[in-house]
């Protein structure tokens, strides 16, 4: 198949549609992409204004969901969609679910930080937690970059991220709970930290839900619950 | 509920995956198509056509004007012997029997294998004539067998309720779509085993078309039904299987919704998704 899955269409109107929706897309997971930016920025310099901004700005983000969706229920009503046309907008409405959820999920985080700015404590935590986070955008950028390219060549590459994300959770979360043990003052504090890592941790599965769409779209195959080990088999196989 | 009625009354997901899977695969085949090379006069129209069409299932023949379906839709019952210069070679078996074979009579095959075209052309007869004409002309001439036959025919084409009242009125007064089914009724009266629909539903407005469609599901419970239609979307939802032709040629055959929603071959996807060979 070639590259410019999108074009092509002998009605000139419905490609114009397409890629109207995919930009639309690219649009929207840019906006989250700089939520998740912002929030964690928020959450780790304790900048509140940063984090009412976020709060702020995730109604733009469902606004865009509501919107996206209209559209492609009403390309589904009005051209009748097959095979790759089809799946595209499939994934798209499914794509556009995820990347709201991962936009609450930002949210969430900057509300954190608001509460955690009026609790004293130490905020030594942070390291492990910007690493985490870099891993998380990065997926998350890698499955846009995806979606915008068309393409699943390096797509387990992305997914396989997961387990690392994964282990910096659980290792996070032992020494959160090693602080509350320290110092039962430390609790309401680490409770809050230990959300938002939490947050994090979904927002990378979400990336990889985004990924399975994806090879569905290209590939026309259901390629959910399945481990990093048989994604990989199912990229590979033609 | 205690757990004992819970798992009493839960469904057993395998077992009724497997009844689907179990229910799509009992395929008898009806027809089959073996190597079928089609000319008029020079001119290749069909080029080696291989496919097999499954017992009491519909299949669709889908693809562009010109490519080839209506002329091997036509082959089935060998409309095609009507047209001059015409040469076909290779073989299509109805139940194992090759229908080009000398000794096939061809008004007996086309007995078996009715056919309804793209206009409705009902006899200028009674509604009650229009069906039992195949009959008559096999010399049945018995009231009783006669009526009962077109109450069954009619009803099968969804046509009774309407018309019963009816049945001695011109069939030129009635509308497109119910001459359509009438000549379908006039199909399935002498019981064939296949029939073959060529465009059926394109002269009609979308309600006529939707008792068309409805009608198809209906009767591939006791027929083999081949259907030519440049509606895709109706392809889609009427048909088990489909093929998509082009330029005389079968490029890919398969399961409805595997073609729909996922086809093997560029030509297949670029046709159906509407977009430039």
């Amino acid at each position: 198949m070639d590259n410019n899955k999108i074009g092509h269409h002998i009605s000139g109107q419905f490609n114009r549609e397409l890629e109207d929706i995919r930009n639309k897309v690219l649009t929207m997971g840019g906006l989250v992409e700089q939520q998740i930016e912002l929030a964690i920025q928020a959450f780790t310099s304790n900048d509140m204004e940063m984090a009412e901004l976020v709060i702020k700005q995730d109604n733009q983000v469902d606004a865009m969901e509501m919107d996206i969706d209209l559209e492609c229920t009403q390309i589904l009503a009005l051209r009748q969609p097959t095979a790759f046309d089809l799946r595209l907008l499939l994934t798209v409405i499914k794509v556009i679910n995820e990347l709201e959820i991962a936009g609450d999920l930002a949210e969430r985080i900057a509300k954190m930080a608001i509460q955690l700015s009026d609790v004293d404590g130490k905020n030594d935590q942070y390291y492990e937690i910007q690493h985490m986070s870099d891993l998380v955008k990065e997926m998350l950028h890698g499955a846009l970059d995806a979606f915008a390219r068309m393409s699943i060549d390096d797509i387990t590459l992305i997914t396989g991220k997961d387990e690392n994300v994964d282990r910096e959770y659980g290792s996070i979360v032992r020494q959160l709970i090693t602080h509350m043990m320290e110092d039962p003052r430390n609790i309401t504090r680490t409770l809050n930290v230990l959300w938002t890592v939490r947050a994090m941790e979904r927002i990378g599965d979400h990336a990889c839900y985004i990924c399975e769409h994806l090879i569905f779209m290209i590939k026309g195959e259901a390629v959910r619950h399945l481990s990093q080990e048989e994604l990989e088999q199912k990229v590979k196989s033609q | 509920m205690t757990a004992q009625e819970v798992r009493t009354h839960a469904i057993d997901i395998n077992s009724v995956l497997n009844n689907r899977a179990k229910h799509s695969e009992t395929n008898e085949i009806s027809i089959k198509v073996e190597n079928l090379n089609l000319f008029y006069g020079d001119k290749q129209a069909l080029h080696a056509i291989n496919m097999e069409m499954s017992k009491k299932k519909v299949t669709a023949y889908i693809g562009p004007s010109g490519c080839g379906k209506s002329t091997l839709l036509r082959c089935i019952n060998r409309m095609n012997d009507l047209v001059d210069n015409v040469t076909i070679d290779g073989k299509i078996l109805l139940d194992n029997e090759n229908i080009f074979d000398k000794s096939v009579n061809v008004a007996a095959l086309r007995r078996r294998v009715g056919m309804v075209f793209q206009k409705p052309n009902p006899f200028p007869k009674s509604i009650f004539e229009n069906v039992a004409y195949g009959l008559r002309i096999q010399g049945i001439n018995d009231k009783r067998i006669l009526e009962e036959t077109v109450e069954n025919a009619l009803r099968g084409a969804a046509l009774w309720d309407e018309m019963k009242d009816r049945l001695d009125d011109n069939a030129l007064g009635m509308s497109g779509g119910q001459q359509q089914r009438l000549v379908i009724a006039r199909a399935i009266a002498i019981e064939p085993e296949v029939l073959l629909l060529d465009e059926p539903a394109s002269a009609l407005d979308p309600i006529s078309t939707l008792k068309i469609e409805e009608l198809i599901n209906e009767l591939k419970e006791k027929y083999t039904i081949v259907i030519v239609t440049h509606n895709m979307q109706q392809a889609a939802r009427v048909s088990d299987y489909t093929a998509f032709m082009y330029m005389g040629e079968l490029v890919e055959m398969g399961t409805t919704s595997e073609l729909f929603t996922n086809p093997k071959k560029k030509q297949t996807e670029d046709y159906i998704t509407g977009r430039y060979g």
